[in-house]
């Protein structure tokens, strides 16, 4: 309509129609897929195999099999799960806050993260449960009238975490859900044999109409609006669990925005680990353009360096509070026998982290591409460093320990990773892994009006 | 069995403007397949604002839902727990939080499907032959021969004169 083009018009670049659109856009679900994906089933089947053998370790001979230890209670399991839901957070983010604040640029985006966020939930949610002990009693945490006349105790935040957690893979589950369903519609007229019928299943008989069209658009805005509390509320939580005890080093007020931080950090790193090589094996650079790819690493580094301030403002904090264990417990980070992995974790989010300033460095791929890794590895490293060193020095010398962990723990992570990739891969083979009927949207904002 | 007549339209102006000549010339039942939301159905074909209301309902079961089952509980099992008070009120915020939000989600997402009567099996507009097209590129109108005023010639010339490609609807 008006003689000016869109400003966002770049979002979708090259010649279109919708028809060319949508074809391109189901690739991944019509054609046979390419060979990298082969490879990726593959690796990620087997340590999918490995993990359930190492959970089976875990039942079988129990915890022992693990490093943990006292004081060391909570290792690399508490680890894991910190950050795989960090991990997660980037796609409730994408998808919720970007709709709330009408950016373009998530339409290309939000399927596959939200995906992503799907997967790391339940990556994250089995940790918790094998580290229970006795996982085969885990519905004691909710609450329903036992025999022992016992509640869970709602003033503990290990209570408020089981909620969250839930909410948060169930509000996760629906966003995704009712994204998909008039893209599954589309898939059920496409497709033939035992596809047409799962996608005649799933979409439940969703027709495309008009007046359901605008309903569907109250909710979906509505579910983001919810979403985003939820996003924020449960790595607050997770900080809880911690900040609510009194152990040197976990005991700061600024828990709850640092964890929110790190997650939004760790998520937006991952989304990137994932995109560049789905982009490049699709062909999908018509639709996932470099400015997408220049916003997430905006992002990355905004959260990013909310991270790299609270590291600094810990160190502060420890010193100025003159709390001899708090700063005895700063020391043992960066001098004990763990400050390489304190040094490395500051060298990651804090120094390589400003590389980001510069589009040289945003607009590199390849750069673009390691960083995203090495931020996961940082966060990983600063969750290393908040769960296991502060654990292994505490008040009294007498306690200090270290931790060693075993070929069990690292297994279980391997395993979570390939769970992870495997579920994804299956996952853009299923369903499209960019939203259909929003980006043909789009397209029509963008190239009519 | 004729159910009506499946109008094409290549642009939600398009449609809109049939719609307003259709609801003008008196038609009432009929209904719109597009493939994306189209902004302004909702004067023509009547809008839904019960949703945030229903929202809200829900939102306020889910805290009411989430505040009881705390101090019930924290009646039925009292624990003194570092001291604190047995309804330590500023304890129970974030598990009224997450309940009220769950409660609000699935009830919504329910509520959504209920209003839209899915999952639905069946549905005429399906039957048309070129139905995949309304939710790739075009914008339908299902005009059903159970309107009081179809007729099959005399709707289809409307149809057509208003721009669309028109096709008949019948079962098998």
């Amino acid at each position: 309509m008006a003689d000016r083009p869109h400003p966002d018009r770049d979002l979708i670049q090259g010649e279109w129609t919708e028809k060319t659109l949508v074809e391109k856009l189901l690739e991944p679900v019509e054609k046979p897929p390419p060979r990298p994906w082969r490879v990726i089933v593959a690796v990620g089947f087997a340590l999918t195999l490995a993990w359930l053998y190492a959970i089976f370790v875990t039942f079988v001979q129990g915890l022992g099999t693990w490093g943990i230890n006292q004081p060391v209670a909570w290792g690399l399991d508490i680890v894991h799960f910190v950050w795989w839901i960090g991990i997660g957070h980037a796609g409730t983010l994408i998808s919720a806050i970007l709709v709330l604040m009408r950016q373009n640029w998530r339409d290309s985006l939000n399927r596959l993260t939200e995906a992503m966020t799907f997967f790391a939930i339940l990556c994250a949610a089995t940790y918790p449960l094998i580290h229970m002990g006795r996982p085969q009693n885990f519905y004691w945490v909710f609450p329903y009238p036992s025999s022992l006349a016992m509640w869970p105790q709602y003033k503990s935040p290990l209570s408020w975490d089981v909620l969250a957690i839930m909410t948060y893979i169930t509000i996760s589950i629906l966003f995704l859900y009712l994204g998909l369903i008039p893209d599954l519609a589309l898939l059920r007229e496409r497709s033939q044999g035992w596809r047409r019928k799962l996608y005649g299943w799933l979409s439940l008989g969703w027709t495309g109409s008009a007046v359901h069209w605008q309903r569907y658009r109250a909710v979906y805005v509505l579910l983001a609006g919810l979403a985003t509390p939820v996003v924020i509320s449960v790595h607050s939580v997770v900080s809880l669990d911690f900040a609510y005890a009194l152990v040197p080093g976990w005991h700061v007020t600024i828990f709850p925005p640092f964890f929110a931080a790190g997650a939004i950090y760790s998520g937006f790193a991952m989304a990137l680990t994932l995109i560049i090589p789905l982009r490049r094996w699709y062909r999908l650079e018509g639709v996932i353009t470099e400015r997408h790819l220049d916003w997430m690493a905006k992002v990355t580094l905004a959260a990013g360096l909310g991270v790299a301030y609270i590291y600094l403002l810990e160190i502060f904090i420890a010193w100025y509070s003159a709390e001899p264990a708090e700063w005895a417990q700063q020391v043992w980070r960066m001098t004990g026998p763990y400050a390489p992995y304190y040094w490395a974790m500051m060298l990651i989010n804090v120094v390589l982290l400003q590389t980001l300033w510069f589009p040289r460095f945003r607009k590199n791929l390849t750069w673009l591409f390691i960083f995203s890794i090495l931020a996961n590895v940082g966060m990983w490293l600063e969750r290393f460093v908040i769960v296991v060193i502060s654990l292994s020095h505490d008040f009294l010398p007498g306690n200090f320990r270290l931790y060693f962990p075993t070929w069990v723990d690292w297994t279980l992570f391997l395993g979570t990773l390939g769970f992870f990739l495997f579920g994804l891969a299956l996952f853009i083979r299923l369903f499209p892994p960019i939203a259909v009927a929003e980006m043909v949207h789009l397209f029509h904002k963008l190239r009519k009006h | 069995m004729l159910y009506g007549l499946m109008a094409y339209f290549d642009s939600p102006e398009r449609l809109l403007e049939a719609l307003r000549a259709l609801r003008g010339a008196g038609y009432r039942h009929l209904e719109a397949f597009t493939p994306n939301p189209v902004e302004g159905i909702e004067e023509v074909l009547g809008g839904d604002g019960r949703i945030p209301w229903v929202a809200f309902a829900l939102g306020v079961v889910g805290a009411g839902l989430g505040l009881f089952l705390q101090i019930y509980t924290s009646l039925d099992y009292p624990l003194n727990a570092g001291g604190k008070p047995l309804l330590g009120w500023p304890a129970f915020i974030p598990v009224t939080f997450e309940l009220t939000i769950l409660t609000i989600a699935v009830g919504i997402f329910l509520y959504l499907l209920y209003v839209n009567g899915l999952p639905l099996a069946d549905h005429p507009a399906v039957r048309a032959r070129s139905y995949v097209r309304v939710l790739l590129d075009e914008y339908g109108v299902l005009v059903y021969a159970s309107d009081p005023r179809f007729d099959l010639e005399g709707t289809k010339a409307l149809l057509e004169t208003l721009g669309a490609e028109v096709e008949e609807v019948r079962r098998a």
